[in-house]
């Protein structure tokens, strides 16, 4: 390319500079500096705890403990112990969970999303409303839902066995069996609207000529949310099942908060479940194992996922 | 773009943006870096940051009584505070969090339980007679109070500030209302009477059943009366004996056989639970340390509405069982090796220990003073406080002052909420399931130590 003469060469003259890649670079390492220092970091100091043996006598000066080598990693996977069969347990519990609160979030979030699609009048009062258990304070909504399902003095309880007269039986809902239908519950309403919120966005994305085009074609409602819908929000849906899928799972809020420092063993999340037994016993070093093994097996299925999904994205193309 | 490079011009640009660049990543690196070295403590060296724990009815109570207090300090030393108060549940969480980042407070409350956990991470100032004598040395403390500072043989890396020990609090209106003329002495009067006052929406008795401290401390004081030792000689836990078993089954079993426990206690984990019910006339006992008296008084019962007397002691004995119907209770204070004040810190033990403050707050909390001197005051010579001094003083016993003491608590409170929750729901809770809790309970021991 010729230079040219004049202010406007030197202009470009000088934004060839800013394109120059050492400067790139050094503009990004601040933004390299702290992810390394808020996410690798601590990551690598997990990594490395679980391979130490990080009890009381040494949480004050880390360094110090000694090596475990895998006996902590060994400890957290021998499923004939208490602890190994406790954490195996959870496992199962959380991945019904997770299963769950997607499956739960998504189908509500995909119909208010599908119903608010017409205009209406209400429609940006409905959106907006719609909104609000994800806006609030995760602390704030969540412990208000502690106060709703208590037993003796929750509203649940008052609106079921006073008022409505179905049963005379007050039920405990944040102790034993029900105590996994609360959680699932109070994880569905915090989770939807951000999938209800995903979701719109991607169906104002479709063209409204495939809707007249499916329309022309003699399509129904039905078969328009089959063919059309759904087909075009699948790049979307691969993405926000995948996100979805990684919060509830990881999920540490939701739990802790409806059940405070007393988690029944029936809604034994994970995430609650590895912090609680590195707090009870002060064993560090065992937690960060359990917190590894976490991290190995989410990766594994999230890596599974994706190759599933491209695969089957090929496939489709 | 050849020509671009040659630009001098250019390159000055160039240069001086890298210059900026460079000097903004710096100080984008630094800056975590600079909040990181500071270590807490308030910052300036001067101000001194104090945790006290929950001892009144709410963290907000707690604030109004000791806030006046930090300020008569202040004033004296010019020593400012920064009080936070710091509930049960996280108390002993946020201290490890603590010592393991090294971001503490200065001056901090445990529970005296604790003392010889938290002295075996290191991370509190001892309590050598250089840091003993300006408080007047051990012999002005109560004895059973400063046996619970740490492990026997080392100094103690805390010191007493409230004394507090169980007692039986039984609703006078409730008592009369049923015809029991006198609180129960042992526990087949307990349990009769407890029956008789199960009525309706009444019950015989409320416990915190998803504490695990609560949980804790009775399976201890039961456990004495059935002749447990948690600990063998080396420090190792006995938490299968059958003798545990026993003890924590006749706890749980005041809700699961006897019924005299309201199921919905399995989900009460804050003290102003059961210490309401009891107040509203819910449940006519407690087995409660000395500060429900503040609880109480902040729920609008009135001293003369209850009366309190020693918790039953089994009679006879099983084999091998203690008259004991206590701990030693009460909560300590330690200063973080780590302080940047530690002289500022050791004034502020000296004056929360100091008669004058070990009256007022003793008073407000309900708490027995630690220190021999505060007794003069009439406010502890009432008849209430004189049981909670005779329990203290004969048939208390301390818990194991070993490093696993906090794990017990933590292990075996929990086991025993998840058995209360499973009583509460309707599934059986025999010996069988009390052992296979217990067994379990030791097992994640084994991994902490």
């Amino acid at each position: 390319m010729a230079d040219r003469p004049g202010a406007t060469g030197a202009a470009r003259r000088a934004g060839a500079g800013w394109r120059r890649p050492g400067l790139a670079y050094l503009l990004l390492l601040p933004a390299l500096a702290l992810e390394l220092l808020v996410h690798l970091v601590p990551m690598a100091v997990g990594v490395w705890m679980s391979f130490r043996e990080l009890t009381q006598f040494f949480i004050r000066n880390w360094s110090a403990a000694p090596w475990a080598g895998l006996r902590n990693y060994r400890v957290a996977l021998d499923v004939d112990s208490a602890i190994g069969a406790s954490l195996l347990r959870s496992l199962w519990i959380t991945l019904a969970y997770a299963l769950l609160v997607v499956a739960g979030s998504w189908l509500l979030g995909f119909v208010a999303a599908l119903l608010l699609q017409r205009p209406m009048r209400s429609r940006g009062l409905l959106r907006t409303l719609f909104l609000v258990p994800y806006a609030l304070p995760a602390y704030a909504a969540v412990i208000a839902w502690n106060f709703l399902l208590q037993r003796d003095n929750g509203m649940l309880n008052h609106l079921l066995v006073d008022n409505l007269h179905l049963t005379d039986d007050r039920a405990f809902w944040l102790l034993g069996d029900r105590s996994f239908v609360a959680v699932v519950l109070v994880s569905v309403w915090r989770h939807w609207p951000f999938a209800f919120l995903i979701i719109m966005a991607g169906m104002q994305n479709i063209p409204t000529d495939l809707y007249e085009a499916a329309a022309i074609d003699g399509a129904g409602p039905g078969q328009q949310i089959r063919r059309v819908t759904l087909p075009m929000l699948r790049p979307v849906n691969l993405v926000l099942v995948l996100v979805l899928f990684l919060w509830t799972f990881n999920d540490f809020t939701t739990p802790f908060v409806l059940f405070g420092a007393a988690t029944p063993d029936q809604a034994d999340l994970i995430s609650v479940h590895i912090y609680q037994s590195s707090f009870v016993t002060w064993n560090f070093g065992l937690g960060s194992a359990m917190s590894v093994l976490l991290l190995l097996f989410l990766l594994l299925l999230t890596t599974g996922y994706l190759l599933l999904t491209a695969r089957r994205r090929r496939r489709a193309v | 773009m050849l020509a671009g490079r040659s630009g001098n011009g250019v390159l000055g640009v160039d240069m001086r943006f890298r210059k900026v660049g460079a000097t903004a990543a710096a100080v984008l690196l630094l800056l975590p870096l600079a909040a990181c070295g500071d270590d807490g403590g308030g910052g300036d060296g001067k101000t001194l940051t104090y945790w006290a724990s929950n001892q009144g009815p709410s963290l907000d109570e707690d604030r109004k009584i000791l806030q006046p207090e930090l300020d008569k300090f202040t004033q004296q030393t010019g020593i400012k505070v920064e009080l936070e108060v710091i509930g049960w549940p996280d108390l002993l969480n946020r201290i490890l969090a603590a010592t393991s980042s090294g971001q503490g407070p200065d001056v901090l409350n445990i529970g005296n339980t604790w003392s010889a956990s938290l002295q075996a991470t290191g991370a509190f100032l001892p309590f050598e007679s250089a840091e003993l004598d300006p408080l007047g040395g051990p012999t002005r403390f109560l004895g059973p109070s400063f046996a619970a500072t740490g492990a026997a043989g080392q100094p103690p890396t805390s010191v007493p500030l409230y004394g507090l020990a169980y007692g039986l609090f039984y609703h006078k209106r409730l008592f009369a209302e049923a015809g029991i003329t006198s609180p129960p002495k042992n526990w087949t009067e307990f349990v009769a009477a407890g029956k008789k006052l199960t009525r309706g929406d009444q019950w015989g008795l409320a416990v915190e059943g998803a504490s695990y401290t609560e949980n804790a401390h009775h399976a201890f004081i039961f456990g004495q009366q059935h002749g447990v030792d948690l600990f063998d000689g080396a420090g190792k836990p006995q938490f299968t004996s059958q003798h545990l078993v026993l003890a924590v089954k006749q706890y749980l079993d005041f809700m699961a056989t006897d019924k005299i426990v309201n199921p919905s206690n399995a989900e009460y984990s804050t003290p102003t639970q059961p210490i309401g019910d009891f107040a509203k006339g819910k449940a006519a006992m407690l087995l409660w340390q000395s500060n429900a008296v503040s609880v109480l008084a902040a729920a609008g019962m009135k001293p003369d509405e209850y009366g309190v007397a020693p918790i039953p002691i089994a009679d006879p004995l099983p084999p091998g069982g203690k008259p004991v119907n206590s701990h030693v209770a009460g909560i300590n204070v330690s200063v973080f090796k780590n302080t940047d004040n530690r002289a500022g810190a050791l004034e502020l033990v000296k004056f929360l220990t100091s008669s004058a403050e070990q009256q007022i707050l003793n008073k407000a909390y309900g708490s027995l003073p630690v220190v021999k001197d505060a007794y003069s005051d009439p406010a502890f010579q009432t008849p209430q406080i004189k049981i909670f001094q005779e329990v203290l003083a004969t048939t208390a016993a301390p818990l194991p002052q070993v490093p696993e003491e906090s794990q017990f608590e933590t292990t075996v409170g929990s086991a025993m909420r998840d058995l209360f929750a499973k009583v509460a729901s309707g599934q059986p809770v025999g010996e069988p399931e009390v052992a296979a809790a217990l067994e379990k309970a030791q097992q994640e021991m084994g991994t902490g130590g």
